[in-house]
């Protein structure tokens, strides 16, 4: 089980199992390896140390 | 009032039920009808004969549109933080917006159509071009409401729509371009204090470009794709426009060339201006790790106008659309005490267009706004304008002191 990450904003969930084929993030990429400026891809207005881990 | 079944949503909670009546429910086809308007130029005109007929809709959105804001006034209204949901969750909501992309592309080929097969004088012709370019100026409007959603049906239309007016690369600019950087000097879409619109254009336009692209190509690089593939999504989005325009040519002549060039600035023209009078000045302020503070509901000026509002699916609650971009038109929040434009869109975007008018209205709103507070170091400013301004609300600037009585 790969850890997964809320956006508080916009509700937006990154799992480390799907990755985010889209943003061009392979499933497996740990959230701590998504770059240190990424903002959320779909409201853009809640940065990385934004997201709230998810249990 | 029309006299349709207002819906009324209820939610039942532990401090009794909260209900809310949507009384612009049906009021929001207005933008149906408001994609179609060159089609009241080219209906005149066919039934009274004269070309001037094909002003209409310029009348319509410059004299109407702002005598309507002053006359029908501001809707405060706000649906409560809790029906929110509801409103989300609603079809009909869903469906407008979506309904009007083929209107869009109707308006464009209707208008070159009548240029194409009518015997007018070259104004007439221009008028056709100005209107079509109007109605799908709303069109980026559209792709934007669109654009801003998460599933994938609405993110193609806004595509496909924004081909109309050859902006595809508008929903990656906005989305993570503008939202990201506004109301900070690297946000080419947000405007400076003492900038005219025409320097604003002229800024705005190749940097939103740059900046798509930019946003794209780092996509694309860390999925291993060439920015040169049917993956990138500015492509997709040009290469319908190309499809239209190219047939338009093919099926009008030549002169649909400078048609469309007309149409297509006509219609980045009223983004610009909506861009340029959304945060006139506002600034973010620098927190201590480097990054810019979060967007504030006071880093956007606002208007609660209600007719420009229908025809524009709520963008002039700003503020809001900043604070939920993802949030949908009808569920866009009115808040207290945000900077407030004194007309809607509509009636500033003239205002804009005469800079001397405009710095008169607009800079002495923006100083006197709580957070700025007279303070101009808390303001975007032009940085050619720096000194000057600086000066005239007394606070030193980086090459010059405080003009006193003596030098002044
Ligand atoms: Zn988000």
């Amino acid at each position: 089980m790969g850890s997964a990450y809320e956006c508080p904003g916009c509700g937006y969930q990154y799992h480390q199992d799907l990755g985010d084929e889209h943003e061009g993030f392979i499933p497996g990429t740990p959230f701590d390896e998504l770059p240190e400026d990424w903002v959320c891809p779909d409201c853009s207005v809640r940065y990385k140390e934004d997201f709230q881990a998810m249990s | 009032m029309f006299k349709l079944d207002m819906k009324t949503y209820t939610l039942a909670t532990d401090a009794g039920d909260i209900s809310y009546i949507d009384t612009k429910r049906y009021l929001w086809m207005a933008s149906l009808a408001y994609a179609l308007i060159p089609f009241l130029g080219i209906g005149t005109h066919a039934l009274f004969g004269h070309q001037a007929w094909l002003a209409l809709p310029l009348f319509v959105a410059y004299v109407v549109g702002p005598i309507m804001d002053w006359w029908l006034g501001e809707d405060e209204n706000n649906p409560p933080e809790e029906i929110v949901p509801l409103l989300e969750a609603d079809s009909y909501y869903r469906l407008l917006p979506m309904l009007t992309v083929p209107l869009h592309f109707a308006s464009l080929i209707g208008a070159a159509y009548w240029a194409g097969t009518q015997a007018l004088s070259w104004w007439g012709v221009l008028l056709l071009a100005v209107s079509a370019g109007i109605a799908n100026g709303l069109g980026i409007n559209t792709g934007h409401e669109l654009g801003h959603k998460k599933t994938q049906l609405e993110r193609n239309l806004a595509k496909i729509v924004l081909a109309v007016p050859a902006y595809g690369h508008f929903s990656i600019e906005h989305n993570r371009g503008h939202h990201r950087d506004v109301a900070t000097p690297e946000d080419p879409a947000s405007s400076r204090m003492g900038e005219s619109i025409y320097k604003f254009a002229r800024r705005e336009i190749p940097g939103a470009f740059r900046r798509a692209w930019a946003v794209e190509d780092e996509r694309l690089t860390r999925k291993g794709v060439s920015v040169w593939s049917w993956e990138n999504e500015i492509v997709q989005s040009y290469a319908v426009t190309f499809a239209l325009q190219i047939s338009l040519i093919a099926a009008f002549g030549w002169m649909m060339i400078p048609f469309l060039a007309i149409h297509n600035f006509l219609a980045w023209w009223q983004l610009t201006s909506a861009n340029y009078i959304e945060h006139y000045g506002l600034l973010r302020q620098k927190e201590p790790n480097g990054k810019y503070e979060r967007c504030q509901p006071y880093h956007s000026w606002n208007s609660n106008h209600k007719y420009t509002n229908l025809v524009l699916f709520h963008l002039e609650r700003h503020s809001d659309h900043h604070a939920h971009p993802t949030r949908r038109y009808q569920s866009l929040r009115n808040f207290k005490d945000v900077p407030r434009l004194p007309n809607g869109y509509n009636g500033m975007f003239p205002l804009a267009y005469v800079p001397l008018l405009w710095f008169r209205v607009m800079d002495p709103r923006l100083m006197a706004l709580p957070h700025i507070d007279g303070d101009v170091t808390r303001v975007n400013v032009d940085p050619e304008k720096k000194d000057a301004l600086y000066a005239k609300y007394g606070v030193a600037g980086p090459n010059k002191s405080i003009p006193t009585k003596e030098t002044a």
